[in-house]
């Protein structure tokens, strides 16, 4: 019954936590760039502090325009609501740090972006948080790998670079069957391309940097609660089964069935470790999230061409995109991510690391920087740069080599970023060609 | 809290304050598969504002074990003695869609023990239609999303930093029918709300205040279905007071203030 009260993907795109603003008219959700807000009275003020009544005190911990945000991104999630914060990367710790503290553990693919990596595999190891790490397909693995101080699975939806397709509803039953959550980082598909909530997941966080924003101007991340996971039931997670002394001895998994963690993890962790986003941050990525149906077809369309092309050109070794029947991921990609399995990819040259640099050099179109999910479109050599701490070993098991090259597609004329692509790809075999003469 | 109530465990919020028998007590009662959560706003506040609050999941519902009610009826008794459990002699009672039904029906019996008797979101009778009972119980997803989107009339509540209402209601109702893999309590609960034949005799035998809050863009128990009732309440000479929320159905997270208001107001 589409309409007003059961509105599609498009409409919420637009709609979704937002109304004309009720003191002034304006269409535009405004920007509350203020740091606090009037008390009515005393009384109100003790009420919004001790959660009797709905509103803001403080930026830090919510904001009107940030929250226009969050419903909008749980919305589109199908989540039960968000936290938004200042980085992919501060989601996944607020995530992380929720649920454990030291002597906790963590099961988490391989197949990651080298920042999320790099806080699992050293950062929180620093605080007593171990990770496990487990190729995404290794459906054995993820089970070995449970230990009684386990308290959360991870991986991407597409791993980063290679595109390896996280089997969520296996990952997820396995996960359950454990007792503990499954947090998915979705932010190289975006909500469009898959609802990792509708297939088993219980936690999905976002890079809003990328895709949800869309035009690369701004650093965010949003952390979505599926609103599924049984606090309770688990027996694992004290943190939101009994009293919090930090917070009015409020047991979070009472006061909101559905929302316990996302109570704790704004009360506690955005509250105490303060990475808050900014009301104008929010605002570009609303701006960026109204065009996300339209900028992600058109994404998948272009890669689909891209991807062709570079397929079919006799100086790529590989091209690493579900849309390819010999990439690994090629069925579970066509059935969780019948759209598309995403516009960043990443391809091998049939040439040496002079000639990969010579490529990228050429380039004109594309432009080499460290960022995906820009409506133009990007280019970057994982393993000497975003992936750069990473042994051989590991980015071997994320799909890494030293000749891999990393292409985000944006959204200029697919003509355009092939003929880029070939006239690079044409200096590169030249370089060979003078470097053997 | 849990205590014991007819050999079960029952599950009982309090608001965030310990149960104080020297208090005035409110007992909240919730609809359809829903449980104590869906009054998360209004019970802190009361609980802090001199009441003792007794947010309840009926039994089979969420956290508290017992056989599901399968009528008004069934649900009142159970009212009847989780105050005994408790030792209360007097309550106020808070009601939401069904839970409204078994308020008055619990107020009805329990003559004098109730204070206050609130109203949220009621309706007389209060049928279902054929095709909804049929999907709660052979399609309750899709049952669900109907009542959800039924139940909302904004695609902006509210409802605190964060959360998105559509997306909790549909979170709660899977929660609440997964919590009792015996009995599926979406369609026995709207069976319960579709057979319940006894709301004007109950409003007839009333003798406390009754505070009826109804949502204007209410499309799940719309105010013309609650006329009956409120004439009824008033032939029996009690006391009666009409708020009208500028909201759907799902008043206490769509307007969470203007539902305490309501509330605060009656009670206090």
């Amino acid at each position: 019954m589409p309409g007003y009260s059961d509105p599609g993907f498009d409409t919420l795109a637009l709609h979704a936590g937002a109304q004309p603003d009720p003191a002034t008219g304006a269409r535009a959700v405004p920007i509350h760039l203020s740091t606090s807000f009037v008390f009515e009275s005393s009384d109100h003020a003790a009420a919004l502090f001790n959660l009797e009544r709905p509103g803001h005190v403080y930026s830090r911990i919510s904001n009107p325009t940030n929250a226009v945000l969050e419903q909008r991104v749980a919305a589109l999630e199908g989540g039960v609501g968000a936290i938004a914060v200042a980085s992919g990367q501060a989601a996944l710790h607020l995530a992380v740090s929720t649920l454990m503290g030291a002597g906790g553990h963590i099961v988490a693919s391989t197949a990651l972006y080298g920042g999320s990596q790099n806080l699992l595999h050293y950062t929180l190891r620093r605080f007593g948080i171990e990770t496990t790490f487990i190729k995404p397909g290794d459906i054995n693995g993820w089970r070995a790998a449970v230990r009684p101080e386990t308290r959360l699975f991870f991986g991407e939806t597409v791993g980063n670079p290679g595109l390896e397709v996280l089997d969520i509803p296996t990952v997820a039953q396995i996960a359950h069957e454990a007792g503990v959550p499954l947090l998915v980082d979705s932010t190289l598909t975006s909500p469009w391309l898959i609802q990792p909530f509708a297939h088993g997941a219980d936690l999905v966080y976002h890079s809003a940097t990328k895709f949800l924003s869309g035009h690369g101007t701004v650093i965010g991340g949003v952390l979505v609660d599926g609103g599924s996971f049984d606090w309770e039931g688990s027996g694992r997670f004290p943190e939101l089964t009994q009293a919090y002394e930090g917070f009015h001895n409020m047991v979070f998994s009472e006061e909101s069935t559905v929302g316990a963690f996302l109570l704790r993890a704004r009360r506690e962790g955005l509250r105490d470790f303060g990475a808050c986003m900014s009301p104008h941050t929010a605002w570009l990525i609303l701006q960026g999230i109204e065009t996300l149906p339209l900028r992600m077809e058109r994404h998948v369309h272009n890669t689909e061409k891209v991807v062709q092309f570079l397929a079919s050109h006799p100086f790529v070794a590989r091209v690493g995109h579900p849309l390819l029947q010999a990439h690994p991921s090629h069925a579970l990609a066509r059935k969780l991510l019948p759209r598309g399995a995403g516009s960043v990819f990443s391809f091998d040259l049939k040439g040496d690391r002079a000639q990969g640099k010579k490529f990228i050099e050429t380039l004109k179109v594309f432009s080499h920087l460290a960022n995906v999910g820009d409506c133009r479109s990007l280019v970057i050599h994982p393993a000497s740069t975003t992936h750069f701490r990473m042994s051989d070993e590991a980015l071997a098991a994320g799909g890494i080599g030293q000749g891999t090259i990393r292409l985000s597609i944006g959204l200029e004329d697919a003509d355009d970023l092939i003929d880029d692509l070939q006239r690079a790809l044409k200096a590169a075999e030249k370089a060979a060609e003078k470097a053997g003469a | 809290m849990y205590i014991e109530v007819n050999g079960a465990r029952t599950f009982c919020y309090t608001g965030g304050k310990p149960f104080d028998a020297a208090k005035p007590t409110a007992l909240l009662i919730h609809g359809v598969l829903n449980d104590h959560s869906v009054w998360g706003w209004q019970s802190r506040y009361l609980a802090h504002h001199g009441w003792n609050v007794l947010a309840v999941d009926l039994p089979g519902h969420s956290a508290s074990a017992g056989e599901a009610p399968a009528s008004v009826e069934q649900a009142a008794d159970f009212i009847a003695a989780l105050l005994d459990a408790l030792h209360i002699d007097r309550a106020a009672l808070v009601g939401h869609s069904w839970g409204s039904l078994i308020a008055l029906e619990a107020a009805s019996r329990l003559g004098a023990r109730v204070s206050h008797l609130a109203l949220v979101g009621t309706a007389f009778p209060m049928k279902v239609s054929p095709a909804l009972i049929d999907a709660a119980l052979n399609a309750p997803e899709k049952a669900l999303k109907m009542v959800n989107v039924f139940s909302r009339s904004t695609l902006a509540p509210p409802s605190g930093a964060g959360f998105w209402v559509y997306g909790a209601g549909m979170a709660l109702g899977r929660r609440v029918l997964r919590s009792n893999p015996q009995v599926n309590v979406f369609h026995r609960g709207f069976v319960a709300c579709d057979s319940y034949a006894g709301g004007e005799q109950a409003a007839a035998a009333l003798q406390c205040p009754v505070l009826f809050a109804l949502g204007t863009q209410d499309q799940m128990t719309p105010p013309k279905a609650a006329q009956g009732l409120i004439q009824a309440a008033r032939s029996a000479g009690v006391p009666v007071k009409v708020a009208h929320l500028p909201v759907g159905h799902h008043q206490m997270s769509e307007a969470p203030d203007a539902t305490l208001f309501a509330l605060r107001d009656f009670l206090m």
